[in-house]
């Protein structure tokens, strides 16, 4: 399969070309080549286009003309982008930060030091426990829902965050543990072995070497999994529950509520999809590379 | 600001917290004597990862099979009861969800993967740079929310009475080529047209996906392969066909049944975009309803037991293929 995620490989980014064919027998890029991908690339941005576009005309000028119009000129503003944030935008970008950065360090955390022991520690039932992660790969999250419902209310957690932490940090557990032992089990054995002849714990060897020499595995995942909840609505819809939001419940209930206020719409659309685009286009290698691992993810 | 400062806080004690269990349980362990630590160990490193696995996933899915045996909680008694399962086999709102599931399935990987292995074959043969802008284009849709895409894609098929101007390209577009249309599409029930407009969507966000495996599988076919092909006088069709397609045949195998996992859960698009309604229902939908909406868990577990039985197959799969990658090993 395709989620190679051993160290030694370095996994083709988007921007990865093999070396031109030699001129004399490759075909090149025919014009059919060409114009077909124009177009299809021209289809695939016009919809992120035009409602970014729409987010800076004023509220008016979105309803009674379309977007496509302001080739011909219009008014921009960022009046749009001030009235989402005051109808609830601007704290749900603070709760989702809140909730997506420790759902997905923890996680991490968590998987890495299982991940180092079942690669390079001698224990029993090894390999049957890993073989439970890989069968709950796929497992649809819908299982949790309500019992976990039930869980947090007989335990007595009350907290948004906390239950969120814990919901993400269980669903993404299988797919860590999976992608970082990869990783780590081909790691050279050459220089565990030689960090343990010098004495050093399996502690000491985990954060001194393992974490240091995992860094591609461990970011590839980190981006994975950080988009992942970031643009996660199904599980904060039914965790959050005492009236706090993220972006994703806001902008759902601002479609909702507001379906004809393109103006908050197309605005709010954006904010809350800032800082995936960030991440998108500032560290893309490491996001293919997750995603490649990730093909599994159920 | 007293929002980013309890954010900032919540931060700090999720990260610092799991740091700190490590820590603690490991120093509880390298107080015991040397042979109880070294029995012990590998457990600590394994432990809480098995035990939220355990917790969160394991055990509810236990727990929803039994539920799903059990009558609706606010009946006097829990009591025993197949009536959940006459519910799955006999309720017709639940087949016309299964209906479109099956569209789904069979619609969204397939044209997903057809356009990302047009675009991957084709991209290939640009310069570099013009390459990496076509395939960046194609796959950030990719990086957005499903409630993100949903927003988008109402956008382009927004609709007004057909007396007044569209600012929705698709009614827009609908109006150049003849009448503007009397209704908008995602009320267009016929022929489940609303549905394929829905999975529209989701190819949108997915063909970027199967495009970045594909390319990376067409990289590593041999050229000497398809450099034999061309002096044997192969057409560039043949070729892809005969040569490219067979030697990339296990990826788009994982890149379809990727995205077909995927869109059997499908749930924040048809809840967004119509909320089911029109005949574009989804069980992860009726499964939301029926647990949160009308408080019926025997109902919402039987759901879950179906959509569990769909990815069995799949599950048996990963682990025939995993054991046999530790076999090469």
């Amino acid at each position: 399969m395709t989620a190679t995620t051993s160290a030694p490989d370095s996994q083709e980014a988007v921007g990865a070309t093999r070396p031109a064919p030699s001129s004399d027998v490759g075909p090149g890029a025919s014009w059919f080549a060409r114009i077909s991908l124009v177009i299809v690339c021209f289809l695939f941005t016009v919809p992120t286009l035009g409602l970014l576009i729409s987010s800076f005309r004023p509220r008016e000028d979105i309803i009674t003309s379309g977007w496509w119009t302001v080739v011909t000129g219009g008014n921009f503003s960022l009046d749009n982008y001030q009235a989402v944030l005051d109808v609830g935008m601007g704290p749900s970008f603070v709760n989702s930060l809140a909730v997506a950065v420790p759902a997905t360090v923890i996680p991490i955390l968590a998987a890495a030091f299982a991940a180092y022991a079942f690669a390079w520690m001698d224990f029993k039932g090894r390999e049957l426990l890993f073989v439970l992660f890989v069968g709950l790969l796929v497992v649809p999250l819908q299982v949790a829902f309500v019992p976990l419902t039930q869980f947090f209310n007989n335990v007595g957690i009350t907290n948004d965050f906390l239950k969120l932490w814990l919901a993400h940090t269980g669903f993404g557990m299988p797919l860590a543990v999976y992608i970082l032992r990869n990783y780590i089990g081909s790691l050279p054995r050459e220089v565990i072995e030689s960090a343990q002849v010098d004495g050093a714990s399996h502690f000491m060897t985990f954060w001194r070497l393992i974490i240091p020499l995992s860094v591609p595995a461990l970011a590839a995942y980190a981006i994975f999994q950080f988009l992942w909840t970031w643009n996660d609505y199904l599980v904060a819809l039914i965790f959050m529950t005492s009236g706090q939001e993220v972006v994703t419940i806001t902008l759902a209930e601002l479609v909702g509520s507001r379906g004809q206020d393109w103006h908050l719409l197309t605005a709010g659309a954006f904010i809350s999809m800032a800082v995936p685009l960030i991440v998108f286009f500032g560290l893309q290698r490491f996001f293919v590379r997750g995603l490649t691992a990730g093909s599994v993810k159920g | 600001m007293g929002n980013a400062v309890q954010a900032v806080v919540a931060i700090a004690i999720g990260v610092g917290g799991v740091v700190a269990l490590f820590w603690v349980l490991n120093a509880v362990v390298e107080r015991l004597p040397k042979r109880q630590e070294e029995l012990l160990k590998p457990y600590v490193f394994v432990g809480p990862a098995i035990a939220v696995v355990g917790l969160f996933l394991l055990y509810p899915a236990i727990l929803t099979i039994w539920f799903s045996f059990q009558t609706r909680v606010g009946t006097p008694a829990q009591e025993f009861t197949l009536d959940n399962y006459v519910y799955l086999f006999t309720d017709s709102r639940l087949h016309s969800a299964l209906i479109n599931n099956l569209l789904w399935i069979i619609v969204v990987p397939t044209v997903a993967v057809a356009i990302g292995l047009l675009v991957a074959v084709l991209s290939d043969r640009l310069k570099p740079t013009s390459e990496k802008i076509a395939k960046s284009l194609i796959f950030m849709p990719m990086a957005i929310s499903f409630v993100g895409a949903s927003t988008i894609w109402l956008f382009i098929y927004a609709w007004r009475p057909p007396e007044v101007e569209q600012f929705g390209l698709l009614a827009a577009l609908a109006g150049l080529i003849g009448d503007p249309p009397a209704t908008p599409i995602l009320q267009m029930s016929d022929f489940r047209l609303n549905s394929f407009a829905l999975m529209a969507v989701v190819i949108w966000m997915q063909a970027g996906f199967a495009m970045v495996l594909l390319s990376a599988a067409i990289k590593n076919v041999p050229e000497d392969t398809i450099e034999a092909a061309r002096i044997d006088g192969a057409s560039e069709v043949q070729i892809f066909w005969r040569v490219t397609v067979p030697q990339i045949k296990s990826t788009i195998v994982v890149v379809t049944t990727t995205i077909l996992i995927l869109v059997l859960k499908i749930f924040d698009v048809p809840r967004v975009m119509t909320s089911g309604d029109f005949d574009t229902n989804v069980i992860a939908n009726i499964f939301y309803d029926q647990a949160f909406t009308f408080g019926d868990r025997g109902r919402a577990s039987v759901v879950v037991v179906a959509l569990i039985v769909m990815t069995l197959p799949f599950m048996y799969l990963n682990i025939k293929r995993f054991r046999e990658q530790e076999a090469q090993r």
